[in-house]
């Protein structure tokens, strides 16, 4: 039951909605967390007993952590987080550990383990750890009530996927039990269907080309692996910010705003802007739990002040980012899966973010104005692409090797030979995604720029507003990738 | 108050900080101008910079600075 499907969309939301609306104020958060087990049991079944199992660790890791006192409440931090971390760890990693364990010895000197992992918990886990974390820090008071952990850490609009929320950001509007209002629902809707747009119009389809060039990697070399590695990053954007669409539409119909989790990724000038526009609320909590600990700890502060002294701050800044850039882009690609992949993909990062801030001092001088601002925006979507290429590949060696390919063979006259057409999609097929593409990259800048649609479609008068929502509607029925021939594709986060 | 524009205008003299108040939620003071900073005000001031206190609302004004600061006096 992913957050696209008719299922979720066209029964199990409509009949929480009713449930909702039809119970008192103060059952109906009640029944937000009744739905959000149900909807984790459609995935995982009796793996929910994992997420029952983390939302207990975090009950009652709070309240142990307002009784304890100096090492005893570091004691309490580091079991709960590590009890947390631990089953992930687990869960995740115990396979990859044990078969690089076992190539390493050249025998099977641990027995092979395959466990099976519930959905969503990547995300819960860096919840559960923020809000454990922040208790120790006394930034709020633990929660007493068991409920608001449980549906905090559950909530089913963002317990796929995230965004990853922060408790006391969140947990107001979680359990105000507010009813269903007009504005909310309508927003939450026109949401939802912005976000079926991105993903039924544009990222289904690329998926068909993507799927055909790497599931037979060695076939293509060139241009191909290059067009490959872009419809890749359109796909994963229109993917990932449709889901993040549906499941703050879906939250809102609640009265509940979660946060954004992309603004304009691709319009940033350097990689760090881009990481602060894309996945924004895992790297805020990578910021907020790693970096900023890690940067201000005693050896990195004196680090700095030697450094400084001695090396002049340039040396020192360097050195400060390393060791702090370090673990955040380590933890990141781990956290995306247990592949040597996703490893290299974390550290490619770090090595790009070092060369920028060793840089710094030159392109603040030199590299500025309107041509130099478009020169590292192209320079920023190589680095992106580039990225993803290696992301989406099966296995490091898979994207390493497509990565060489790109070198073989490369000529332009690919782009207009029917080489492209062989990919699964047809001319009509490119232009529907370029043209629904260049629709949502004009749409999301004047949304950026503070344009509310809501209100702006309250002006017009009930005719064309309606008819504007027929278009939209229409065009996810009429271009939308389903159907006979389509693939189901499930949802790419849900998996880490 | 003075004091702590100083260390400021040491750590990047191209920002306008009396007027700025929102240095870290539009991205103007970067994370490694925060770090810099928090030594700075550290050695200055004879406080410890905990990293609970590393929340934006800190850092977005001179005058959060200076509440901040003040407060972690007095404890």
């Amino acid at each position: 039951m992913g957050y696209h499907e008719p299922i979720f969309l066209g029964v199990f939301l409509p009949v929480v909605m009713l449930l909702y609306q039809l119970c008192t104020k103060k059952l109906r958060p009640w029944i937000l967390l009744l739905a959000s087990y149900v909807f984790f049991w459609s995935f995982s079944r009796y793996l929910v007993c994992y997420l029952i199992g983390a939302t207990i660790v975090v009950y009652v890791g709070g309240l142990l952590l307002e009784k304890a006192k100096g090492n005893r409440k570091k004691w309490v931090l580091g079991c709960s987080t590590g009890m947390l971390i631990g089953v992930l760890g687990i869960l995740k990693y115990s396979g990859f550990v044990t078969e690089n364990v076992n190539a390493l010895a050249g025998d099977t000197l641990l027995p092979p383990i395959k466990l099976m992992v519930p959905i969503g918990i990547s995300f819960y886990t860096l919840q559960g750890v923020a809000y454990l974390v922040d208790v120790y820090w006394e930034k709020y008071k633990p929660e007493l009530h068991f409920g608001k952990i449980a549906l905090y850490m559950g909530f089913f609009p963002h317990v796929l996927e995230g965004p990853i929320c922060l408790y006391d950001n969140h947990v107001k509007e979680l359990w105000s039990g507010e009813p269903i209002n007009g504005e909310n629902l309508k927003r939450g809707i026109m949401r939802i269907t912005w976000g079926l747009l991105k993903k039924m119009i544009i990222a289904d389809r690329l998926y068909i080309l993507v799927s055909k060039v790497y599931d037979n990697y060695r076939t293509y070399s060139g241009l191909v692996i290059v067009v490959a590695a872009i419809c890749y990053t359109v796909q994963l954007y229109m993917e990932f910010s449709g889901c993040m669409d549906i499941v703050i539409g879906t939250a809102k119909i609640f009265g509940v705003t979660l946060p954004e989790n992309f603004r304009l990724p691709f319009v940033s000038k350097n990689a760090g802007e881009f990481w602060r526009r894309w996945h924004i609320t895992l790297g805020t909590w990578f910021k907020t739990y790693i970096f900023y600990p890690v940067s201000i700890s005693k050896p990195v502060k004196k680090w700095n002040k030697f450094a400084t002294k001695k090396f002049g701050k340039y040396v020192a800044k360097l050195g400060v980012s390393a060791a702090t850039l370090f673990p955040v882009w380590l933890c990141n690609g781990i956290w995306h899966g247990a592949q040597w992949g996703y490893i290299f993909y974390g550290m490619y990062y770090f090595v790009i973010l070092l060369v920028e801030a060793a840089l710094e001092p030159i392109v603040k001088k030199k590299c500025v104005g309107p041509v130099w601002d478009g020169i590292r925006m192209a320079k920023t979507w190589v680095i992106i692409f580039t990225g993803e290429l290696f992301f989406r590949a099966e296995r490091l060696s898979v994207g390493l090797s497509m990565f060489g390919s790109i070198f073989k063979g490369f000529t332009l006259q690919t782009l207009w030979d029917g080489s492209l057409l062989a990919l699964g999609l047809s001319i009509p097929d490119f232009l529907c995604a370029f043209a629904f593409t260049i629709l949502v990259a004009v749409m999301e800048h004047k949304k950026e720029a503070g344009l509310d649609y809501y209100e702006k479609l309250q002006e017009y008068r009930t005719p064309v507003r309606w008819g504007i929502y027929y278009a939209f509607i229409f065009a996810i029925i009429i271009f939308g990738a389903y159907g006979t021939g389509y693939q189901k594709v499930d949802l790419i986060y849900a998996q880490f | 108050m003075e004091q702590i524009l100083e260390i400021l205008n040491e750590i990047d003299d191209t920002i306008d900080y009396e007027n700025e108040k929102a240095l870290i939620d539009d991205h103007i003071l970067d994370s490694f101008g925060v770090i810099s900073l928090v030594s700075e005000l550290e050695d200055a001031f004879d406080i410890t910079i905990g990293a609970k206190e590393m929340v934006p609302a800190n850092f977005n004004s001179v005058e959060a600075l200076f509440a901040m600061v003040q407060r972690l006096q007095e404890n």
